[in-house]
């Protein structure tokens, strides 16, 4: 049996940001990560670029074995975490060991879901949420001639580009528009229209309703009645929080494990992070929000609560955070995106310049930002990003804002740290 | 400590919004003339006008010391340079996914659409185009990350939470002189503010890290003198270090300060002079200036303020011939670091004596924020002559003011003077302008003799 009085099961962006937390208060106290994966941290959000080949495995390390001896920080690989007791403060690893602990921080991340398809159990299939998924689609990529992507969020679509990029015949089902949780009917349009001109078959509003084994490859029967094979099978249709080990744990858990504005769970001495955590939603309720900046924000505030930090800031909630390159676009979106609740007033100013290729939408709700997107008309998120999470009143600067929202946002920006 | 860096000032109310540092950035970064490649961006509030702030806004990569940036950075490409504190970008490793420019507050690091990557400052290896092109010292390189960084590297010999009066210098200026001091050091510490913050300890415990005690007004040059020469009898080089007010110095400490002065006894004699006994209840001492308020020099129908003029006391110092004489000042720090090497090393072998203006916002009422600029102001007005003396060298202007500001901008600061009449504001700048030419004579005296 071994102690560590922080405890981190998880070893990605959530779990390295409690870990920078905690060291800022606590020099000394004992920190131990385990981590199921083979390897020294990496972003899963950087497996789409070892998939394409732009980045190798060993370049995209986030934490290297220096860090962790100068910051006394002992690192357990191949430790899988399957059972936790708080009453006894320890959790069991798949090996067996025991690991006490006086704090525990739950940052386990997602698992991908592969929806209930008949057949699709049956035939070989890739995601992508490790580094040796990336590797093994990477290579698969390079032996194959067409491959079929279910599932047009940020995953599928980057992993179709590689595939275009790469030569192959591509098909993406897209069950309803690209990237919906970021982008409106019309973006969505455009970035579906830029995939299409660089060969990728775009299947809109297509599920697949069987699939089977042909040769090598597989035959996707959808729910039209069409049927078309290929050579590989890519699966990108969401992740779902990696909580299967709390079972009996008393922790409670309801879409992801549930916590407060401190990421506490339910539980005295455990904290949950990052994409496994249901925490609040900036619009109200909760949400879980798998994506990189919502797990940095969760890590550090769990960090700094478990080494009682005094200035420890609650959550001020989650919201839609992202950028998206793709082909020779750039894109952005913070906020409400895709979909806009139904039970407010919005203030919506969308302008697409179609002959540049230029879209910008701005939601405002109650002379606020409340969302801004844009497609190749570059605003900065992280200042667009503040200025939402502090309500700032854009009232009297409206007009400024909807013509020149990175000029003003700025300005804003520079007079509130000023 | 020891983890500052230097980095680019902006001052806003200088800037006129002519763009020259945006041209000199983005010939510099992307060798092209095109102001909407530079990596600094200039804003004006005035164009869009409606918000009713004038003026110009800055966006720039702050090079933070808790980079969010690098935090949302999912391939390792950004890196905060621990030797120049410059967050480095990595081209081979970013995969031009954008998410720094989420993490960004600032709009410091950002698309670049020339090149189609995120480009941020890199302060062109310390020595910024933008700083160098702009023609109103609106951008500023400020390098005194490396004071900072020298002195936060040694050891704090004082304990923490000393109890000084919110905004008072004197803090700051004994910690920094201990730590240059270093640990072999015995303290004299005389009835005053230093002791009064708890320097000497309380109910049987220290306030210090070295030997410190606490001599009595008058005997504290005395003191030092006779413990230096038992540690020389014993072999030991220890410094003396005496960290006195002015009332501990220029009044009742004086006659023993003038004997071992006029012995060149080796010690380090520091006068904080705050002109006057602040501890106690503000009452004047030999060197509160003429005009002051204070509990003993009030303002009524007779007497308006301090009668009697200040006593120059570093020159009456100077004139015990004593190996070295400076004045210093908490808003030059710098020149008092510079001033505080050299007494060191004489204190080995004979009197260094520092004295250093330090105002004082309780008993001079002036707003605690407002200390820095008062400081500043002594020396810009020649209230207050920065000024070395050595045997060999003779006295030495260390930061002559060539256009002095008006005293009254000086004193107008300060709440113990604002009952001045216009006579008084007259006889105070003409009592100004008598002591600095006198100073410069002696300057130059000093050069002639230097090249004859």
């Amino acid at each position: 049996m071994a102690y560590s009085k922080y405890l981190i099961v998880g070893s990605s962006h959530a779990a390295l940001e409690a870990v920078t937390a905690i060291r800022l208060q606590d020099e000394g106290g004992s920190i131990t990560m385990l981590t199921r994966d083979s390897r020294l941290p990496y972003s899963p959000t950087i497996l789409p670029y070892i998939v394409s080949g732009r980045s190798r495995p060993d370049n995209v390390v986030l934490r290297d074995a220096a860090y962790f001896a100068q910051n006394r920080v002992e690192l357990q690989r191949n430790a899988e975490v399957v059972g936790v007791d708080p009453a006894l403060k320890s959790v069991r690893t798949a090996d067996g060991a025991i690991w006490t602990y006086d704090k525990l921080l739950l940052a386990t991340g997602g698992t991908p879901v592969v929806p209930a398809v008949p057949g699709l159990s049956d035939v070989r299939l890739h995601v992508l949420h490790t580094m040796d998924d990336a590797i093994a689609l990477r290579d698969a990529i390079g032996r194959a001639q067409s491959a079929i992507v279910l599932g047009a969020g940020l995953c599928g679509m980057h992993v179709a580009e590689n595939m275009a990029k790469a030569g192959l015949a591509v098909s993406v089902l897209v069950r309803s528009r690209p990237l919906r949780e970021y982008f409106s009917p019309r973006a969505g349009g455009m970035i579906q229209t830029a995939f299409a001109g660089n060969g990728a078959r775009m299947m809109m509003g297509r599920t697949p309703a069987a699939v089977e084994r042909r040769g090598d490859g597989c035959a996707v029967t959808l729910d039209n009645g069409e049927t078309i094979t290929a050579d590989l099978l890519m699966v990108g249709t969401g992740v779902t929080p990696a909580m299967a080990y709390l079972a009996g744990s008393g922790v409670e858990t309801g879409r992801g494990i549930l916590v407060d504005d401190r990421m506490r769970t339910s539980v005295a001495d455990v904290w949950a992070a990052g994409d496994v955590a249901e925490a609040r939603s900036f619009w109200g309720g909760t949400a879980v929000n798998g994506i990189l900046p919502g797990a940095v924000e969760h890590g550090r505030i769990a960090g700094a609560d478990m080494a009682d930090d005094a200035v420890v800031r609650d959550f001020p909630g989650a919201m839609s955070l992202n950028t998206y390159h793709y082909f020779e676009h750039h894109s952005v979106s913070v906020g409400l995106g895709g979909q806009l609740p139904d039970d407010a007033d919005f203030d919506i100013d969308e302008q697409v310049d179609a002959a540049r290729g230029k879209y910008r939408r701005i939601v405002m709700r109650e002379g606020r930002l409340v969302g801004i997107s844009s497609i190749d008309d570059f605003v900065d998120p992280g200042v667009m990003w503040q200025l939402i999470l502090r309500r700032t009143d854009l009232s009297p600067c409206k007009a400024d804002f909807l013509a020149h929202p990175q000029a003003t946002g700025r300005r804003l920006m520079s007079q509130l740290w000023r | 400590m020891g983890s500052s860096f230097n980095t680019i000032q902006f001052h806003a109310g200088r800037c006129d919004g002519c763009g020259d540092c945006m041209l000199a950035c983005a010939r510099a970064k992307s060798g092209i003339d095109d102001r909407s490649q530079s990596r600094i961006s200039i804003l004006a509030n005035d164009p869009f006008a409606r918000t009713g702030v004038g003026g110009y806004e800055l966006a720039l990569c702050r090079q933070c010391g808790d980079p969010k940036c690098v935090l949302e950075c999912p391939a390792g490409a950004l890196v905060k340079n621990a030797d120049n504190g410059v967050i480095d970008w990595d081209g081979d490793k970013c995969v031009d996914c954008l998410l720094c420019t989420v993490g960004c507050a600032y709009a410091g690091i950002t698309y670049a659409a020339a090149i189609g990557r995120v480009a941020k400052c890199d302060t062109c290896g310390g020595d910024p185009a933008c700083v160098r092109a702009c023609p109103h010292e609106a951008l500023e390189w400020r390098t005194t990350a490396k004071i900072y960084n020298e002195y936060g590297d040694r050891e704090d010999l004082f304990v923490r939470g000393l109890a000084g009066c919110q905004g008072c210098n004197s803090e700051l200026l004994i910690r920094h002189t201990l730590r240059k001091a270093g640990p072999e050091t015995v303290v004299a510490a005389p009835p005053g503010c230093i002791p009064g913050m708890g320097t000497v300890g309380f109910n049987g415990v220290t306030g210090c890290k070295v030997p410190i005690f606490h001599p009595l007004l008058t005997n504290t040059a005395s003191m030092l003198a006779g413990i230096k020469r038992q540690y020389n009898r014993v072999g030991r080089d220890v410094l003396m270090l005496a960290l006195a007010g002015d009332g501990g110095t220029a009044d009742a400490g004086f006659a023993s300060l003038s004997g071992a002065a006029g012995r060149d006894d080796p010690m380090l004699f520091i006068c904080v002079d705050n002109e006057g006994y602040m501890n106690t209840g503000m009452q004047a001492s030999g060197v509160t200036p003429y005009g002051s308020w204070t509990s003993t020099t009030p303002v009524g129908e007779r007497l308006h303020g301090e009668a009697a003029e200040a006593k120059d006391l570093p020159r009456i110092m100077m004139m015990h011939n004593c190996s070295y004489v400076a004045t210093a000042s908490t808003g030059f720090m710098e020149d008092y670091y510079d001033k505080l090497d050299k007494a060191i090393e004489v204190a080995k072998t004979g009197m260094a004596y520092l004295h250093v203006y330090t105002p004082c916002p309780t008993g001079w009422r002036i707003p605690p924020e407002n200390i820095s600029e008062v400081c500043r102001m002594q020396v810009r007005t020649n209230f207050v002559v920065l000024w070395e003396y050595t045997r060999e060298g003779g006295l030495r202007l260390t930061h002559p003011v060539d256009k002095p500001v008006p005293v009254e901008a000086y004193l107008k600061l300060i709440g113990k003077y604002k009952h001045l009449s216009a006579e008084q504001l007259a006889h105070i700048q003409h009592t100004v302008n008598d002591k600095v030419t006198s100073l410069q004579q002696m300057a130059r005296s000093a050069r002639k003799v230097e090249h004859a």
